[in-house]
């Protein structure tokens, strides 16, 4: 009668008759066979996940009080702090989760930039990660001008303006996007209807494609191993690597515990400190927007620092924004970039091992350069760190390849 | 080798945690701000605050998203007690603090308009306004006749001063041990106030209380709240890493 074959029966049974619900369920969970060495750093893809649910769930409450009108929307926000009943724990779930997001994604990241995760057969694994850290930034800054705050009214109006260095054309695209001469009515309207639908679409929809390559192409781990070319055979299955272990229950009883700490972190802040010192929420921002006041010091929020330093720290506007452009396109080439005979930093030369523990001091210290004044001590700092920053990804090709390595063993060191 | 890179990827994680908190000590700066000594779980300060603000600050300053209802609610005050002592407006008690003085009008008086006191205190910092408002000092080139220590040529006349009396920027020259001399500014009141300094100190301190309450009316509940769900995850941690335990006994 066209139903398809199955070994399940009751409801399970009648479901799996209409729907690939076990094949589904074994490919991506019960017999997708995961490398047993994962460590500490492989809890940020399941956590990112997770926050992505929250900002969802937590967004969707959220936009039942919210008002995208320049007039009413500071006040609709106050609104929810007040008077929506647990409206103030929804607000803060969502603005904490927005920067949690960040923290994870660039935990999750410096994972695969550690154990070259990014490396064939999973450059498309990689390439799919980069443009949801791209939807990701869009989102934040979109997200961000939502309170029409000082801070989300000038910081969008300074990021708007970049544009407007692109030659010819630039003042004409600042215009179409902004929709007006200045950031307004029309500017948050638009940034409601991209934060609250397209972009999320966009971003679900990569997720999927991220894990279903992932899932194809099988997880890297800390050794860099290829657990699919080592021997076959394990308790579960004779032609299964033998040093995978499936997905669940083994990662997702251990990605509960990983759930559950992250949890506690994210409940201290957003109970005891919300504002996080005002990196998280700003104090400008509890300041209605006022497009005659400009506020003495607009800085972006922390985890776009890193390129605003990057920015700034050239001289010419244009080519500034080619710059902070530049450094979001080194990610996305590096797996082409690295030439290094393994995948691991565990095996790689002292050159590599150098170079990414320089390349986290640059990270950081950009982050850092992004939020100060740009005076002259400052943006000579973010000049050298700039150059560091692209010197790791333009001088990869050559130092990962003169850089000596170790032989990597054939199966998993814990075997 | 391994042992050195578990070594320095957790440094690096630590490192990372560690970095934001500090971020924030990079903020701030110019002026000394005095820390302000205030208590949101104390009812009595609170209540004082509240009575400084609706007498002094309401005529000019409107409080639009906070509700006499709630604080009434929050600071255990009956809803007849908060009508007749501290309702100068002829609100309900259902309705939020308005003021009647148009924008407009308000910004011809004083160069600008008085700005809503709602959200202020997350605005500008509770230490910010605690000094603030013990910061104003006589200026006769001020058009109010006053200026502050840390909002210059503020437009707000000093309408405390029936409180703290007048107040003066002194210059004084000091004779430096290693020689020399330098001028430190200080602020001496005339004592012409109806409360001796220490007695306006603490009357700001309930103000800027009040003020921290009406900025977040939520946050001692927040505070509290915030324990019990720790707990709840403590107690969740334990069944959690003993399934993870347990599972994995066999692997490896």
């Amino acid at each position: 009668m066209g139903l398809r074959e199955t070994e399940a029966t009751g409801v399970v049974g009648w479901f799996d008759q209409r729907f690939p619900l076990l094949k589904v369920w074994n490919e991506h969970l019960a017999q997708y066979y995961a490398p047993k060495n994962f460590n500490f750093w492989y809890f940020f893809g399941s956590l990112a996940m997770m926050v992505l649910v929250i900002q969802i769930l937590t967004g969707i409450f959220l936009t039942m009080n919210y008002k995208p009108d320049a007039e009413l929307a500071f006040a609709s926000v106050e609104y929810i702090m007040r008077d929506v009943e647990w409206g103030w724990l929804i607000r803060y779930m969502h603005s904490t989760g927005a920067s949690a997001f960040f923290v994870v994604i660039y935990l999750h990241m410096f994972r695969g930039l550690m154990y070259g995760s990014y490396r064939k057969p999973r450059e498309l694994i990689w390439v799919f990660g980069m443009v949801l850290y791209l939807a990701l930034m869009a989102e934040a800054f979109m997200g961000y001008l939502l309170p029409w705050g000082q801070m989300s009214y000038w910081g969008a109006q300074v990021i708007i303006s970049l544009f407007g260095a692109v030659p010819y054309v630039g003042e004409e695209i600042a215009l179409w996007i902004r929709g007006d001469f200045v950031i307004a009515d029309a500017t948050l309207n638009r940034f409601f209807a991209f934060h609250v639908i397209a972009v999320p679409l966009v971003l679900v929809m990569l997720v999927f494609l991220h894990i279903v390559a992932l899932h194809a192409v099988g997880s890297n781990n800390p050794e860099g191993i290829e657990i699919k070319e080592g021997p076959k055979g394990n308790r579960w299955s004779a032609t299964a690597p033998a040093d995978g272990i499936p997905f669940h229950p083994y990662y997702s009883v251990k990605d509960i515990v990983g759930v559950v700490v992250f949890l506690m972190i994210f409940s201290v802040i957003m109970f005891f400190m919300p504002e996080m010192g005002g990196w998280f929420l700003e104090k400008d921002n509890f300041v209605p927007a006022d497009p005659l006041k400009t506020p003495e010091h607009i800085v972006p929020l922390w985890y776009f620092t890193a390129f605003y330093a990057i920015l700034r720290a050239v001289p010419d506007k244009f080519l500034g924004v080619v710059a902070m452009f530049g450094a979001i396109i080194m990610l996305f080439i590096l797996p082409w970039l690295d030439r290094s005979a393994v995948k691991s930093i565990k095996y790689k030369g002292m050159i590599s091992k150098i170079a990414l523990g320089l390349f986290v001091v640059t990270f950081v210290a950009l982050s850092w350069l992004g939020t100060q004044p740009a005076t002259p001590t400052a943006t000579m700092f973010a000049r050298i760190f700039s150059v560091l920053y692209f010197a790791f990804f333009l001088l990869m090709p050559f130092y990962s390849k003169m850089d000596k390595t170790k032989p990597v063993p054939e199966r998993l060191p814990e075997h | 080798m391994n042992m050195m890179m578990k070594k320095l990827s957790s440094k690096l994680s630590i490192l990372l945690f560690l970095l934001l908190p500090t971020f924030a000590l990079a903020s701030g700066g110019g002026v000394h701000l005095d820390s302000a000594p205030i208590d949101l779980s104390d009812k009595e300060s609170l209540k004082n605050g509240a009575k400084i603000f609706m007498n002094y600050c309401l005529s000019c300053h409107s409080a639009r998203f906070m509700r006499y209802k709630r604080m009434a609610d929050d600071l255990g005050m009956e809803e007849s007690e908060v009508l007749e002592n501290l309702v100068f407006t002829g609100a309900k008690i259902h309705d939020t603090m308005e003021i009647a003085m148009p924008a407009d009008q308000a910004t011809q008086w004083f160069g600008t308009a008085p700005p809503d006191l709602s959200v202020i205190s997350r605005a500008r910092g509770v230490d910010w306004l605690y000094t603030y408002l013990r910061g104003f000092y006589v200026d006769e080139s001020r058009p109010m006749g006053v200026n502050n220590i840390v909002f210059k040529d503020v437009g707000m006349p000093h309408v405390l001063e029936g409180l703290q009396g007048k107040q003066y920027l002194k210059e004084e020259k000091v004779n430096m041990a290693y020689g020399g001399e330098k001028t430190m500014e200080s602020l001496v009141v005339d004592g012409s106030g109806s409360m001796t300094p220490a007695e306006y100190d603490k009357a700001v301190t309930d103000l800027v209380n009040f003020l921290a309450y009406v900025g977040e009316p939520i946050k001692a509940y927040r505070l509290t709240l915030g324990w019990y769900v720790l707990g709840f995850l403590l107690i969740l941690l334990i069944p959690a890493y003993r399934l993870k335990k347990e599972y994995w006994k066999d692997v490896h």
